[in-house]
């Protein structure tokens, strides 16, 4: 099964619900962690480094002696990555998609590929877990390619579990695409609920299964449950606000190992996800 | 004209109750949410909008199915997989683009061998000009699983500096989002200064050092705020002593207070209540943050 663990809203404990499931499921599971701007499953699951693997994306190169200056590239390019007033054209590589376009149509054949560097791929083995996460590059803008990267690393015979990174822009839908089913963590804020229904919005738009995880129950009010009954959404487990909890997570101790009776919740939920997607393979939650 | 950015890398770690908080604190500012992916601002600031627009970025693929001879170039030619490919074999297939996927290349459109590929503007979302008690504000909402955030917040901030030249605000106010990717640079770029929240926790102290390594490289002037530094007082001063190390000046501390959750499901910046000591502590880190703006 490959599960996504995902939310609107930033800081609501995607990292914390991924990494203490994957430890507490006791066979091999495979972490994924593709919040690639910030990534932090490592502070909580450390291990050893088994790889490290640079990832690029293609971006043109022109050859000046083929170059007669047409523009075709220029005028294709969607993102104003490469232009040519006349003469060999200039390059935006940081603008580039690596979509491969100019390259296509350049009728003098100029244009070649070379990778350019976005971040790097780091596998580390801790305990049960084998995790992969990308590190983009300070300063580089686009995180899917490296995101499609580490999705890359599934191999298929083990759960996968996905940490998705905030939001519900191109970087999540790069995340979800293909999961079996999301689970949507949220805290009884407003600004919890409010990201929850854009969350939710954003899951049914491509047809993807999923429940919701409530962190930090005993804050804020009940309109979070409220609203998941009203939408029929199964409100899969529930943590208390707990300062116990917060401190051990900010010393990077996962719960599992701070609290031992979190083991078996965390293991019964992934059973109960299991389950859902078992039921009802091609569906949707709803 | 100044302008403050509100980020903090790591999300959840309270920049946009910070923001609001500023917002009530300020003389005449001019607010922007430029946390388009998830905009939460508009929940304690109720802003009365003023004027929607639409806004377009960029294309979408869209296949004419009755016209489509089904020879799956598209599918060969995408970077994105974005192609979908329904049925085995080919001659069979039909073909479609998912809108979530396509980044809008137009290679697909320009290798159909039939023309049968549509290039519309994409609709990405909305942006607004709003009226709150605090002063004026621009924001947006990026629809559902939609792409272009980046261009999205350049609008928002945009609008933001156009309402604060046209009025002469003083200063222009931005939440911005978490991350230090594509909105996150759009966000920063040019501001006077940046003001990077965070929180006593290894992945705060991670995701904080990841944001000012973007600040330095954009070489924008940083200050640090811990926010419920009471929760691990050494983790706190552990990331003030990183903040100096990298050239951000620690700016303030803000206390572990359930009256900012409260603050939020009354709907007001936290400011209000001025016998919180979360409050308290942001009145103290706002004089500090006028002081480097001025």
């Amino acid at each position: 099964m490959i599960l996504a663990v995902a939310s609107g809203k930033g800081g609501t404990g995607k990292t914390t619900v991924s990494a203490n499931m994957a430890r507490a499921l006791d066979v091999d599971a495979q972490l994924l962690d593709c919040d690639v701007e910030e990534p932090n499953a490592h502070l909580f699951l450390r291990g050893e480094v088994l790889d490290t693997e640079v990832v690029g994306i293609p971006t043109p190169q022109v050859d000046p002696s083929l170059c007669d200056g047409c523009n075709a590239c220029g005028a294709f390019c969607e993102y104003s990555a490469i232009v040519s007033f006349g003469k060999a054209p200039i390059l935006f590589p940081e603008m580039c998609h690596g979509c491969g376009g100019c390259m296509k149509v350049c009728p003098r054949g100029a244009i070649t590929e070379k990778d350019r560097r976005i971040g790097v791929l780091e596998t580390f083995q801790s305990h049960n877990v084998m995790l992969t996460h990308g590190r983009l590059d300070v300063g580089v803008a686009m995180a899917p390619p490296l995101i499609r990267a580490v999705k890359g690393k599934m191999r298929g015979d083990a759960a996968a579990i996905l940490d998705a990174p905030p939001g519900t822009s191109c970087p999540v839908i790069a995340t979800l695409r293909g999961v079996d089913y999301a689970l949507l963590v949220t805290e009884p804020t407003p600004f919890g609920l409010h990201d929850l229904r854009l969350a939710v919005a954003m899951t049914r738009e491509i047809n993807i299964p999923f429940g919701v995880l409530v962190n930090r129950v005993g804050v804020g009010d009940d309109r979070v449950q409220r609203f998941c009954d009203q939408e029929n959404i199964p409100i899969l487990m529930e943590i208390p606000d707990d300062r116990g909890i917060a401190e051990a997570h900010s010393r990077g101790q996962l719960m599992v190992d701070a609290l031992p009776e979190y083991k078996e919740r965390f293991q019964a939920l992934f059973e109960s996800i299991e389950n859902l997607t078992r039921e009802n393979p091609d569906g949707k939650s709803e | 004209m100044k302008e403050l950015v509100v980020i903090s890398g790591k999300g959840g770690t309270g920049k946009t109750s910070v923001t609001a908080a500023f917002a009530a604190l300020a003389d005449r500012p001019v607010i922007a949410d430029c946390d388009v992916d998830a905009a939460d601002l508009h929940l304690v600031l109720s802003p009365r909008v003023r004027e929607r627009h639409d806004f377009y970025s960029g294309h979408e693929a869209v296949v004419r199915r009755e016209e489509c001879v089904k020879c799956g170039a598209c599918l060969a030619h995408c970077r994105f997989d974005a192609v979908k490919m329904d049925g085995a074999r080919a001659g069979e297939a039909t073909f479609s683009i998912d809108p979530a996927l396509c980044e809008g290349c137009g290679v697909c459109v320009r290798f159909c061998p039939v023309n049968a590929i549509d290039f519309p503007e994409r609709l990405c979302g909305e942006w607004m000009v709003s009226d709150t008690d605090y002063g004026p504000m621009a924001h947006a909402c990026l629809n559902a699983a939609a792409e272009n955030s980046g261009k999205l917040v350049a609008t928002v901030r945009r609008e933001a500096k156009n309402l604060a030249e046209a009025d002469n605000h003083p200063l222009v106010l931005v939440d911005g989002p978490p991350g230090i990717g594509c909105p996150v640079i759009a966000s920063i770029t040019g501001a006077s200064l940046v003001l990077a929240v965070t929180e006593p926790t290894v992945s705060g102290e991670h995701d904080l050092e990841r944001v000012l390594a973007l600040t330095k490289h954009f070489k924008i002037p940083a200050a640090v705020c811990v926010n419920k530094w009471d929760i691990n007082e050494a983790m706190t001063e552990a990331i003030e002593a990183k903040a100096r190390d990298a050239n951000a000046i620690p700016a303030g501390r803000i206390r572990y207070d359930v009256g900012v959750t409260t603050a939020q499901v009354m709907g007001q910046p936290v400011v209000v209540f001025p016998e919180s000591v979360a409050a308290q502590d942001m009145q103290t880190l706002w004089k500090r943050i006028q002081t480097m703006l001025s």
